[in-house]
């Protein structure tokens, strides 16, 4: 069925396999920086307020419920943010990334000693200080966590972004099942395997040198 | 009013509810200037909660509370409290900073000279009774739960407020080191002489620190006096809470 050997099938891939790595990361490290800098804060307003806090979980819950590919397909008929290519890619991504990392800036923001937070407060700290000083840095550890957990996740699902022409090593996936070419589908899942596996290598090396 | 004679710490009919349920009632008590008042009461007697209306971790629901010459209304909380050391039963201290940078928080906040904050954290080490070439550089959880509460004690001291409030200071230790610390404190204050407002169920507690003693009991003050007074009052309530010392 492959009658073309190895070595050759991967030197002629070799320029796609590279192209496609790079818009693979790029997809992943977008997606979660948007989902950081929405959930990071969101999730510490959340333990100021806590009327917000059914809202924003409860959205981001429901948002991770949906099956991924739906995701993706519900994106395409919504005008201006919606449509095919990276733009309706990254927001399926994005939004698939929230829930972790809003939840753990939350639960570890709300984890802190109440004893710590009442002496912080006592000692005339105020809020911003409190914040930055003491519950950040105690938080730190689980917020990296669910940053991890978060990238983890996406790097598996952009695969599925290919399917709306946002490229990424999905691509040769979905080339590969309509081929019927197992060699196509392996160059596509194996790199995104080993890109998760290092993010989880990365980030947790990261989380353990911050909890100490 | 005459500003020589007030004292740093004045209740006037403060009511204090959380919802329906009243914490404190009619309250009106003062703590003199350089001097220590213990409240003590039984659990949920409002004592907590009164001390925490001081430095405006809570607001009165009806009343006022002075500090100094001002409500604490009229403060700025931020300034308030830092006039005012805080010592709880569970220390608080930050677990991920060493005991220096601890002790040295409020005077770092304050933004006084770090060579001055220094010098200031190791003489307060040295006061309350700890090596500070020892204990400096490590982290809370590396120390004793007599060392964690003398840390305390000098992180509440560290800016030199007027006005110490301690919550059961003493209250997770074992019995000696609990009376070890007492002492300690006597010592302090009779340096010191700050305004002490102190919480306690330890009737011996408030016996040995306490210049003045007010009994809390749901949420209003039921008796006042010296500790002499005390020993010596014949009403039931107080007879009472002797006994459950004895």
């Amino acid at each position: 069925m492959n009658p073309q050997p190895l070595g050759e099938f991967l030197a002629l891939h070799a320029p796609e396999l590279l192209r496609r790595t790079g818009e693979h990361l790029w997809l992943t490290l977008l997606a979660i920086g948007i989902a950081a800098a929405i959930g990071i804060p969101l999730g510490v307003a959340v333990t100021r307020r806590p009327r917000l806090e059914r809202w924003a979980l409860g959205f981001a819950n429901v948002v991770q419920t949906i099956p991924s590919l739906a995701l993706f397909g519900f994106l395409i008929p919504i005008p201006l943010i919606g449509g095919i290519g990276a733009r309706s890619a990254v927001i399926a991504l994005t939004l698939y990334a929230l829930l972790p990392i809003l939840r753990n800036a939350y639960e570890g923001v709300r984890g802190v000693d109440p004893s710590v937070r009442e002496s912080a407060l006592a000692m005339g700290m105020t809020d911003w200080q409190l914040l930055r000083l003491v519950e950040l840095p105690l938080a730190a550890p689980l917020i990296l966590a669910g940053l991890r957990v978060a990238t983890v996740t996406c790097v598996g699902v952009t695969t599925i972004a290919a399917l709306i022409g946002a490229g990424g090593l999905g691509t040769f996936i979905f080339t590969g099942l309509q081929t019927v070419n197992a060699r196509l589908i392996l160059l596509g899942a194996v790199p995104s395997a080993l890109l998760a596996l290092a993010a989880d290598f990365g980030l947790g090396w990261a989380e353990r040198r911050i909890a100490r | 009013m005459d500003s020589a004679a007030i004292s740093p710490v004045r209740l006037e009919s403060v009511r204090y509810q959380i919802g329906e349920a009243l914490i404190l009632d009619d309250v009106t008590l003062d703590a003199a200037a350089g001097q220590t008042l213990a409240l003590l009461g039984r659990s949920g007697s409002g004592k907590t909660s009164l001390l925490r209306l001081i430095n405006r971790l809570q607001s009165p629901s009806a009343g006022e509370v002075w500090v100094e010459d001002r409500r604490t209304l009229d403060w700025d909380p931020i300034r308030l409290r830092r006039r005012i050391g805080y010592v709880i039963q569970e220390v608080g201290l930050f677990p991920h900073w060493s005991v220096e940078r601890n002790v040295g928080v409020v005077p770092r906040l304050e933004g006084r000279p770090e060579e001055a904050v220094r010098r200031r954290v190791r003489e307060l080490l040295e006061l309350v009774g700890l090596e500070p070439d020892a204990v400096a550089a490590r982290r809370p959880r590396e120390l004793s739960g007599g060392q964690r509460q003398r840390v305390g004690v000098a992180r509440a001291l560290a800016a030199d407020p007027p006005i110490l409030l301690l919550d059961e200071p003493f209250g997770a230790l074992d019995p000696i080191t609990r009376r070890d610390l007492q002492q300690e404190l006597l010592r302090l204050q009779g340096a010191l002489r700050k305004t002490i407002v102190l919480v306690t169920h330890d009737v011996r507690e408030a016996l040995l620190l306490a210049d003045r003693i007010a009994l809390l009991e749901q949420g209003r003050v039921v008796w006042r006096g010296t500790p002499a007074e005390f020993e010596a009052a014949p009403e039931e309530r107080v007879r009472r809470f002797r006994e459950s010392a004895a």
